[in-house]
């Protein structure tokens, strides 16, 4: 047996130690000799293969998260050398006001994400798995909002929004309601932004449970129905707790995917009305390159990158446990 | 997404023949579809009628279902004087190269990680696992910093197609499904071949790689699918107006231009991530089950 890979791969290695090689060398030194140049043959591969991944990750992705941390204590304004400025960034951070607002609104956009988006992909889910017919066409539109790039999805819904000439209002003015203010008021921008993200998002959502659905298996029903359980009964003790996994890591990308929201309050609202809807991202963007102040920009990404990384961490031991059971 | 063979969900065949249950489905169902086809058909369509009627006609009667005139002549004067030929170009560029860049690092990577195995292996495959936990929005700061000022090597790279190619390949998912794949593929044909003198070029290129046809697609999907929705990474690095990308070009255009001009261009953005979807609608939908489920 030759291998080119005796290290790592504790299938076929004999022990569990590193390398067999100085038994094998005793007992077929030619052998030994062979194994050996393809190992330096495969070592120098290996990098070479491995080069376009680590130049990548090392120019784009490692280094950058560490020099976040780094950025976070230093005043960097690109003119004049970076000076190390201890805790002042974060400091100057706490005392702004607008990052209290940005946190608050982070919260009350949570929230109206969980009314408005974390129902609706289940329901749409539960409806369209009980279609006889279409089910396949249904999916497929289901999805289009999704396949809308999100830059003209919000140009689109900020024509739609439009206090005077929007589609909404006029639709609404029809059955005299209205005409409502949508993005134009403190009260009623955050809402609208959750509503113009659950319908560019839900998509995806929904086909992930309509996949988990389809695999909750029929004689479950089938056992409740002669025991006598309604079709409500059924939905809420067989149907959800057999999709508990998938929802629970849905709603864990759904609020890591909120900490992140930046394209839908940048198009459709700036952050306005009078920062109501400013955001994590939007506030980093705004330090970093409408202020120039990298410094403090740093210092909120390397805060948000600890919330996220902890919640990923949940994530991902969720999915572990869920995948494996 | 095998639907068709499944006989049954929630509701039982039984069920079906109550009238409760066929006046509940009767209703919810016609009304729930309407709602979707609207909302998944009826933005691209607007998007469709917006961009062939004159701008005038919009903004007084947003509800009209057909142009009063059906302006052909809109598209090509968006066309030339907007020069969305160019942005569009631009977008093209940037997706090509970083699709390219994604495929590239994935294939390669993960061959050797998980073919070749070198000693470093499993540092090098936590160091790629660990970038998931932290998601490339927090080091935006520092990594603009880096496009601007390369570490060791020195020089800018903003404002060139490679400040988005790069940064597109430092992508730990695409690896991560990759080497996933590559894990799953008989061992045995790997040592056949290295018996046979087949070196680990050879083995990935005649071996490894025309086995992974369906891992290569869904990657080069959703690879293609995401660049083409970047809008906030062009838009910090490409300053420059005339190396823009659509989705970076229209929302500044939208302040100055005719306004059904800007729909035409937002059309011309929709059409091909649309016909790509259409028309590979199975392998997408596979992908999704992959990200929302393995990550």
């Amino acid at each position: 047996m030759i291998t080119a890979h005796p290290s790592g791969d504790t299938t076929t290695a004999p022990s569990p130690t590193k390398d067999p090689e100085p038994r094998q060398a005793r007992r077929h030194p030619r052998r030994a000799r062979r194994t050996r140049r393809a190992r330096r043959g495969s070592g120098l591969a290996s990098l070479l293969f491995l080069l376009p991944l680590l130049v990548m990750f090392g120019y784009f992705a490692w280094w950058p998260i560490g020099q976040s941390v780094i950025l976070s204590t230093q005043e960097t304004n690109l003119v004049s050398d970076p000076e190390w400025v201890g805790l002042e960034n974060f400091r100057y951070l706490f005392n702004d006001p607008l990052l209290w607002a940005t946190l608050r609104n982070t919260a009350w956009f949570v929230v109206l994400a969980m009314l408005f988006g974390f129902p609706v992909p289940i329901l749409l889910a539960l409806l369209v798995s009980e279609l006889r017919r279409f089910g396949g066409v249904f999916r497929v539109l289901i999805y289009l909002p999704v396949v809308v790039p999100p830059v003209v999805a919000l140009m689109l819904w900020r024509w739609f929004y439009d206090p005077d000439f929007g589609l909404f209002n006029q639709v609404l003015g029809y059955v005299g309601l209205g005409p409502y203010p949508w993005l134009q008021s403190t009260a009623t921008a955050m809402p609208s932004l959750v509503l113009a993200a659950t319908w560019a998002h839900a998509g995806s959502t929904t086909l992930i449970y309509l996949a988990a659905l389809s695999s909750v298996p029929a004689d479950l029903y089938e056992a409740a129905e002669l025991d006598g359980a309604s079709i409500w009964r059924r939905i809420w003790h067989v149907t959800l707790p057999q999709m508990r996994g998938v929802i629970l890591i849905m709603l864990l990308l759904q609020i890591i995917g909120t900490f992140q929201i930046f394209t839908e309050p940048f198009i459709l609202t700036d952050g306005g009305p009078e920062d109501s809807t400013v955001t994590i991202l939007l506030l980093i963007y705004r330090y970093a390159f409408l202020n120039g102040d990298y410094g403090t920009a740093a210092a909120l990404s390397v805060l948000l990158a600890l919330v996220l990384s902890v919640l990923s961490a949940v994530y991902l031991r969720v999915t572990r446990k869920w995948s494996t059971s | 997404m095998s639907d068709d063979d499944r006989s049954r969900g929630v509701i039982s065949p039984a069920d079906r023949r109550r009238t409760s249950v066929r006046w509940f489905l009767g209703i919810s169902h016609p009304v729930i579809l309407t709602a979707i086809a609207i909302a998944g058909l009826g933005p691209i369509l607007w998007t469709a009628k917006g961009a062939l009627s004159p701008t005038q006609e919009l903004l007084q009667d947003p509800l009209r279902l057909w142009p009063s005139v059906i302006q052909w002549s809109n598209l090509a004067s968006a066309w030339e004087e907007l020069r969305l030929g160019r942005f569009l170009f631009n977008t093209v560029v940037l997706v090509g190269g970083s699709w390219f860049c994604q495929l590239l690092v994935a294939t390669l990577g993960a061959y050797a990680l998980s073919v070749l195995r070198p000693r470093s292996g499993r540092i090098v495959y936590y160091a790629v696992l660990a970038t998931l936990f932290i998601p490339g929005t927090t080091s935006l700061v520092a990594l603009y910093l880096v496009v601007l000022d390369l570490p060791l090597t020195g020089g800018s790279i903003a404002n060139t197609p490679w400040s988005v190619w790069l940064p597109a390949g430092a992508h730990a998912f695409n690896v991560l499904i990759m080497k996933q794949f590559f894990d799953g593929l008989p061992r045995e044909l790997h040592e056949a071949a290295q018996v046979d003198g087949a070196g680990p070029w050879r083995l990935f290129w005649q071996i490894v790689l025309p086995m992974s046809g369906p891992i290569v697609a869904v990657v080069s999907l959703l690879a293609v699918m995401s660049a083409w929705k970047e809008f906030l990474w062009p838009m910090i690095v490409i300053s420059d107006t005339d190396a823009q990308p659509l989705s970076v070009a229209l929302p500044r255009l939208a302040d100055s231009a005719e306004q059904n001009q800007v729909i035409a261009g937002m059309l011309i953005t929709i059409i091909p991530p649309l016909l790509l979807f259409l028309v590979f609608q199975r392998h997408i939908v596979r992908g999704i089950n992959f990200t929302g489920l393995k990550g």
